[in-house]
């Protein structure tokens, strides 16, 4: 576990709440929420969760840190926006979750393996290579990154669907060597580093 | 054309609901010379759409019974239906109003024999049921009506169907050449009683009502179990007539929702609360379910609740519904999430009804006189008002308790300043 997740435990002893305001993306919103459940009972996904999004908000409230930054639930959000939609309190919910899913993630909290995070992972470093999504090799990164054998099983399982989105010119094979980017690459590398250092040094009162 | 007597100490009552009435009647029997004036051709206002009212489960019938009477012995009241008021010009103490006045084509003659009503064919959605039930085109609005006089429907004028009204009367009391008019009406002071109306439920997407028609709203509700309303007081599956025994209530339908109304309509809860009595009494094995956020029935109501609550065959889900869909016979299907425990549901019932909630009758921009109204739309209280006074549903979601308190503090705000006029003009 990291320092900063130490040293936010420490700050904000009793109230998971105000840390989760202070630091998650649209965090403050969650206060707001009025635990009627339209958001959990529209959620497509949300079956398949351990806690759909107002129990999440319940969980921060009753201070159950742990188990609300640990859980897989914020990483099933596939942005539907149907909850948003519906709440009748307005809250950007997609969004905290998000949000929640990346805050975790920073503390090491998040479920080691999480297949989600993981192809974010993959999307991001694709994406900074040329400035744009190369979506032949983000495929295939996908495909492998469980090994060499998988791999082809994944490919050989979703020949198909690359074949029809080469048809489609939705996906080019020559972008495998290469691949074409955005005009001025380093630019927008200098531009995303300046975010990042802006954000880690509002993060860095706090970790080591 | 209308003669109205009036003067600048002459208190205008507008809108002749519970609250209107209330205030028009208190006024009129300190001795003040009132106007009321009501857009329909009947008093009593949404009130007399109601079955029952909590929290006594009596008919609203009696109430307005005593205040109709109230109304023909006291000389002071003048009441004119049918009639709108579109402007108001001057100041506290001198006012004038403009009246439209629709015409009736019935004038005092009627003794509601109802012989036009059958010589008629023709007929339409009737207003009084929400849609739910047709009439004819000459026709008595309700069985209570003040005045007990018929109405002529003006998209009748010209036809053959009209000419057989007029034949059909002994008393002469139908004339086809009635005209609307406009009058002026000098005023001290104005009582502005307005009331409301349901929220439009086809607009809450997901719940179906303009989809299903076994969705429907919970004052279609009240006429459906009036056994003089559109089903004769039987509660039925609007799709195929069939009993509906197992009955959803969907609490703050439309309100509390930044999607659709901000406040909290305060009377929905205790409404559904009085409907599931509606189903358990007209079933012994009828089956309620309430979804709910959380249920407002304070002070005196808590008793109410407690009541409903020990029922057997009421249950109570801690959710608000998510979606509604429909099944192959009709039924609608709710979804959602029991925030209590987190259990998914996707429940099927034979009936379901939404707890819609109350907004201003008089849509923001459209009011014909300056006044102060709130982000919901209701009046505010605020002396840029003048001489011009909120009463009852006109100024808040009240039920009516409420409302004939509110209304009666009005009559005595508006008492104050025709008083004033009087002592100023000796
Ligand atoms: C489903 C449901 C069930 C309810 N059950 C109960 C119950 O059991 N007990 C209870 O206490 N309350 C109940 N209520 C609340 C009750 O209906 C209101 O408290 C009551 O109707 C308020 O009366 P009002 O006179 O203020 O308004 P209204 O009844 O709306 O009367 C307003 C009058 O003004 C007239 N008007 C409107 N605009 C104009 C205009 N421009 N010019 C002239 N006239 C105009 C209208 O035609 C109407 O006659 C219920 C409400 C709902 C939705
Ligand atoms: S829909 Fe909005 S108010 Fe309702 S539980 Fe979800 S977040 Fe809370
Ligand atoms: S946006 Fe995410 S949390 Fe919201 S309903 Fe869709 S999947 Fe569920
Ligand atoms: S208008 Fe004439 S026929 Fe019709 S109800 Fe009145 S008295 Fe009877
Ligand atoms: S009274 Fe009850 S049903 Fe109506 S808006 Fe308020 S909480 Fe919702």
């Amino acid at each position: 576990m990291s320092d900063l997740n130490q040293n936010m435990i420490e700050k904000y002893r009793n109230s998971f709440l105000k840390e989760v305001e202070a630091n998650v993306e649209e965090g403050e919103w969650v206060k707001m929420c009025m635990q009627c459940g339209v958001c959990s009972g529209s959620c497509p996904l949300g079956k398949h969760w351990a806690h759909p999004p107002q129990e999440i908000f319940m969980m921060i409230r009753a201070g159950q840190r742990e188990a609300v930054l640990s859980s897989d639930a914020m990483w099933m959000c596939t942005s539907c926006y149907n909850c948003i939609v519906r709440c009748p309190r307005e809250l950007p919910i997609t969004h905290i979750m998000h949000g929640l899913a990346h805050y975790a993630r920073r503390l090491g909290l998040a479920p080691k393996g999480q297949p989600t995070m993981a192809f974010a992972q993959i999307f991001w470093d694709n994406m900074m290579k040329a400035g744009r999504v190369n979506e032949l090799k983000l495929g295939l990164s996908l495909y492998y990154k469980d090994g060499f054998v998988q791999g082809i099983k994944n490919s050989l399982a979703n020949m198909k669907l690359g074949q029809n989105m080469i048809k489609a010119k939705r996906m080019n094979a020559v972008e495998f060597f290469g691949g074409h980017g955005v005009k001025d690459v380093s630019g927008l590398q200098k531009m995303i580093r300046k975010a990042q250092e802006l954000e880690d040094a509002r993060i860095a009162k706090y970790g080591k | 054309m209308t003669e109205v007597v009036a003067t600048n100490q002459t208190i205008l009552v507008v809108g002749g609901g519970i609250s209107g009435m209330t205030a028009a009647l208190e006024a009129a029997e300190t001795g003040k010379q009132v106007v009321l004036v009501e857009k329909r051709p009947y008093l009593g206002g949404r009130v007399s759409q109601l079955h029952k009212y909590f929290p006594k489960l009596c008919f609203p019938a009696c109430g307005l019974e005593i205040n109709q009477r109230r109304a023909k012995m006291n000389p002071n009241l003048t009441i004119l239906t049918m009639a709108e008021v579109t402007g108001l010009s001057g100041e506290a103490g001198s006012y004038t109003a403009t009246v439209k006045i629709n015409p009736r084509y019935v004038n005092e003659n009627c003794t509601a024999c109802g012989e036009c009503g059958k010589a008629v064919s023709a007929e339409f959605p009737n207003e009084f049921d929400y849609g739910l039930s047709k009439r004819k085109g000459a026709y008595l609005p309700n069985t209570m009506a003040h005045p007990m006089r018929y109405v002529i429907d003006p998209a009748m004028l010209g036809s053959d169907e009209a000419q057989k009204a007029k034949d059909a009367c002994k008393y002469n009391a139908i004339d086809l050449d009635m005209q609307d008019e406009e009058i002026s009406i000098p005023c001290g002071a104005v009582v502005w009683a307005t009331g409301w109306k349901p929220y439009d439920a086809a607009r809450i997407q997901p719940y179906g009502y303009d989809r299903f028609s076994n969705v429907i709203t919970n004052v279609e509700f009240e006429r459906m179990a009036d056994p003089s309303g559109p089903t004769g007081g039987r509660i039925i599956r609007p799709s195929d007539g069939k009993e509906a025994k197992n009955v959803a209530f969907i609490q703050c339908a439309g309100s509390r929702d930044r999607n659709h109304l901000l406040h909290c309509s305060r009377i929905c809860c205790m409404a559904t609360l009085k409907q599931c009595h509606y189903v358990t009494d007209a079933y012994a094995d009828a089956t309620v379910s309430v979804y709910y956020i959380d249920i407002r029935a304070i002070d005196r109501f808590e008793d109410f609740y407690a009541k409903v609550k020990a029922k057997d065959n009421v249950s109570f889900i801690k959710s608000k519904v998510a979606s509604v869909t429909q099944d192959k016979e009709a039924n609608p299907v709710l979804h959602g999430v029991n925030t209590e425990g987190y259990h998914r549901y996707a429940n099927t019932h034979d009936l379901v009804v939404l707890a819609v909630g109350m907004e201003p009758s008089v849509e923001a921009g459209s009011f014909p006189v300056p006044i102060v109204i709130n982000r919901e739309g209701f009046i505010e209280p605020a002396s840029e008002n003048g001489g011009v006074f909120a009463a009852g549903s006109a100024s808040d979601a009240l039920d009516v308790n409420r409302s004939v308190q509110h209304a009666t503090g009005a009559a005595l705000r508006a008492i104050q300043v025709v008083n004033r006029v009087a002592g100023t003009e000796g």
